[in-house]
C-alpha cells in the first residue's frame, strides 16, 4: 500500500472542500472494499477522508410515505431496521444476502453503491484491464469470464457490479441524494451507475466534487409480494452468478405494477422498462412471466465461461416471480430453493 | 511491506505483452511519506495512545503495537474472518479497516472475554464441544459468536451456521462449531 494522508472531515462541506482540493483523495467510510483495493494497489490515493464523523447516520421518515437513509447508515443496522424489515423486505433480504456480517457492520449505505467490480483482472494489477487502466485492454473478454456479464457489456469491458443491496434499491426506485461544490443534486437510482461503453474506468456518474449524503426510498415498498432469489458458487458469503430482486402488486391475481431487477449480469443492476410493461395488467402465472422473462434476456451474450448464466437468469427470474407472487420469498437463511 | 523497484509495474506489464504505463500511472506509482496519526483506544479495559502510521490496520495494531497476538491475520482482506474482534460490541473484520478510523473506541480481543479467571460461556462451549481442531481461526470463531449473541437474531441452526459464514474454518469443524455456539445460547 502506498503511504496517503489521514485526514478526518469535520462535515459534508469539509468532505467536499478537500475532495476539491485534492483529486486523487478518497472518501472513507466503512472501507471494506476500499481499503482491500489499496491493498492491492488498485487504488493509489495520496489522501484519505474519514468522514465516519458525518451526521449522516439517521433512517428517517419522509413526507409521502418514504423512508430516508443517511449515507453512513450500516448494512446490519438496515437490514433490521423495523421500518426497512416491514414496509421493504426485499431490500433486507438483499442485503443479508450479501457478504459476511462482520462486512455488514462495517459496510455503509453510500460505500455499498460506490464498491468497484470484483473482476480479477481489475484487482490483478499485472494483467491489462480497462477499467484499471484505461486503453490498457480487457484480459476478460478472452480470459476467465464465467462471473462476467450477459448484458449491457462494451467491447471495453465485461464487469459487473457486485452489490446485492443496489439490485433491491434499484427495483425500488431509491433516489441518491448527493453534495457538492455546486450544492445538492438528486441522482434516480437507474441513473446513478453506468454501463461500460468506452469508459469503464467510470462506474457512476457522482461527481469528482460529489459525495452520497442519503439514498431515499419512495413509499411503494412490496412488501407482500416480494422476494431476493440470489444464485453463487457456496450458500453463503459468496458474489452472485444471477440475482433476481421481483416486487409485485396483485390486485385478485392481476398485476397492477410488477417490477424486476438482476444482479451479477451486468455492470449495473439490471432493469427493463419494456419486459416490466409486459407484466402490467396480466394475470400473475407461468406464462405472462416467461413473456418478461424472455423481455429482459433478449440481448443477453455470453462469453466462453458464461453462457450459461443466460438460462440460469432465465430460470431465477421464473422461480423469482413464482415465489413473489405466492408470497413466499426466498429465506436468506434457510437455502432451501421453493 | 516490500518496496517495490520504481520499474517493476513497467517490467511486469512487458512480461503479459500489455503496453506499458502511461506517463500518469508511472507518478501513480510514487509513494508519499505519510504523517504520522495519534490514536487513541480502550483495548479490553485498557486505553492505549499511540501515533501510528495511517496505513496501520485495527488488526496491525493490536498484533504488532500491542502484542495482543491473539487476534489472527488469515487472508487480511476480510474473506476469512480470523481477524474479528469487537467494536464497542459489534463484530468487525479488525483487517479490513485503518486503527485511526476508530479513534476513541472500545475494542474486545479474544484476550479480553474472560474475566476473572472463568472463559467466556463461548470459550467454554468451545472446549465443551471440542469445535476447533489446529485452532488458528478459533479467536475469530468465538468474537463472532460473542457478537452474533448480542445481535440476537439467531436461533435456529440454519440461521448461526448463515450469521457464522464470514468466518472460514479450513479444518472443517463447522458441526461441533454449530453446537458450541447452541449450548453458549442456550446458557446465556
Amino acid at each position: 500500500m502506498i503511504g496517503f494522508q489521514y485526514a478526518r472531515a469535520a462535515d459534508v462541506a469539509d468532505a467536499v472542500r478537500r475532495m476539491i482540493g485534492d483529486p486523487t483523495a478518497k472518501l472513507v467510510a466503512g472501507g471494506t472494499n476500499l481499503i482491500d483495493l489499496m491493498k492491492m494497489d488498485v487504488e493509489r490515493p495520496t489522501t484519505v477522508i474519514d468522514i465516519n464523523r458525518l451526521p449522516l447516520t439517521e433512517v428517517e421518515e419522509i413526507a409521502g410515505g418514504g423512508l430516508r437513509i443517511g449515507a453512513l447508515v450500516r448494512n446490519t443496522d438496515l437490514a433490521y431496521h423495523p421500518a426497512v424489515e416491514k414496509r421493504y423486505p426485499v431490500l433486507a433480504s438483499a442485503i443479508m444476502a450479501g457478504a459476511s456480517p462482520q462486512l455488514r457492520n462495517m459496510a455503509s449505505t453510500g460505500g455499498n453503491l460506490l464498491q468497484r467490480t470484483r473482476c480479477h483482472y481489475f484487482y490483478d494489477t499485472v494483467t491489462p484491464c480497462n477499467k484499471r487502466e484505461p486503453g490498457s485492454g480487457c484480459s476478460a473478454i478472452d480470459g476467465h469470464n464465467r462471473m462476467h456479464a450477459i448484458l449491457g457489456a462494451s467491447d471495453a469491458c465485461i464487469a459487473v457490479h457486485p452489490s446485492d443491496m443496489c439490485v433491491a434499491l434499484a427495483l425500488l426506485d431509491a433516489e441518491v441524494r448527493v453534495a457538492g461544490v455546486s450544492g445538492e443534486r438528486m441522482i434516480a437510482f437507474a441513473d446513478f451507475h453506468r454501463l461500460p461503453g468506452d469508459t469503464p474506468q467510470r462506474d457512476t456518474n457522482l461527481g469528482a466534487d460529489e459525495i452520497i449524503t442519503s439514498v431515499e426510498l419512495p413509499p411503494r415498498g412490496f412488501a407482500s409480494n416480494y422476494t431476493y432469489l440470489k444464485i453463487r458458487d457456496r450458500l453463503s458469503y459468496a458474489f452472485a452468478l444471477v440475482s433476481v430482486a421481483v416486487g409485485l402488486d396483485l390486485d385478485g391475481g392481476i398485476i397492477t405494477e410488477g417490477r424486476c431487477a438482476l444482479g451479477g449480469v451486468a455492470h449495473k443492476p439490471w432493469r427493463d422498462h419494456e419486459a416490466e410493461a409486459v407484466l402490467r395488467g396480466q394475470p400473475a402465472d407461468a406464462a405472462t412471466f416467461a413473456r418478461a422473462a424472455e423481455m429482459l434476456l433478449r440481448g443477453a451474450q455470453g462469453y466462453a465461461h458464461n453462457a450459461f448464466k443466460i438460462e440460469l437468469a432465465r430460470r431465477c427470474i421464473l422461480r423469482a416471480f413464482a415465489q413473489a407472487a405466492r408470497g413466499t420469498p426466498q429465506s436468506q437463511s434457510s437455502k432451501k430453493i421453493v | 511491506m516490500t518496496k517495490k523497484p520504481a520499474d517493476s509495474k513497467a517490467m511486469r506489464s512487458r512480461i503479459v505483452g500489455s503496453k506499458p504505463p502511461a506517463e500518469t500511472a508511472r507518478a501513480k506509482l510514487r509513494s508519499t511519506t505519510p504523517d504520522a496519526v495519534s490514536v487513541s483506544l480502550t483495548v479490553n479495559g485498557a486505553r492505549h495512545a499511540q501515533a501510528i502510521d495511517p496505513r496501520t490496520t485495527l488488526l496491525d495494531l493490536l498484533r504488532e503495537h500491542l502484542d495482543l497476538t491473539g487476534t489472527k491475520k488469515g487472508c487480511d482482506h476480510g474473506q476469512c474472518g480470523a481477524c474479528t474482534v469487537l467494536v464497542d460490541g459489534r463484530r468487525i473484520n479488525s483487517c479490513l479497516t485503518f486503527a485511526a478510523m476508530y479513534d476513541g473506541a472500545q475494542i474486545t480481543t479474544v484476550e479480553g472475554l474472560a474475566k476473572d479467571g472463568a472463559l467466556h460461556p463461548v470459550q467454554k462451549a468451545f472446549i465443551d464441544h471440542d469445535a476447533f481442531q489446529c485452532g488458528y481461526c478459533t479467536p475469530g470463531q468465538i468474537c463472532s459468536a460473542v457478537g452474533l449473541m448480542a445481535e440476537g437474531r439467531a436461533r435456529t441452526a440454519d440461521e448461526i451456521r448463515e450469521l457464522m459464514s464470514g468466518n472460514i474454518c479450513r479444518c472443517g469443524a463447522y458441526t461441533n462449531i454449530i453446537a458450541a455456539i447452541q449450548q453458549a445460547m442456550e446458557r446465556s
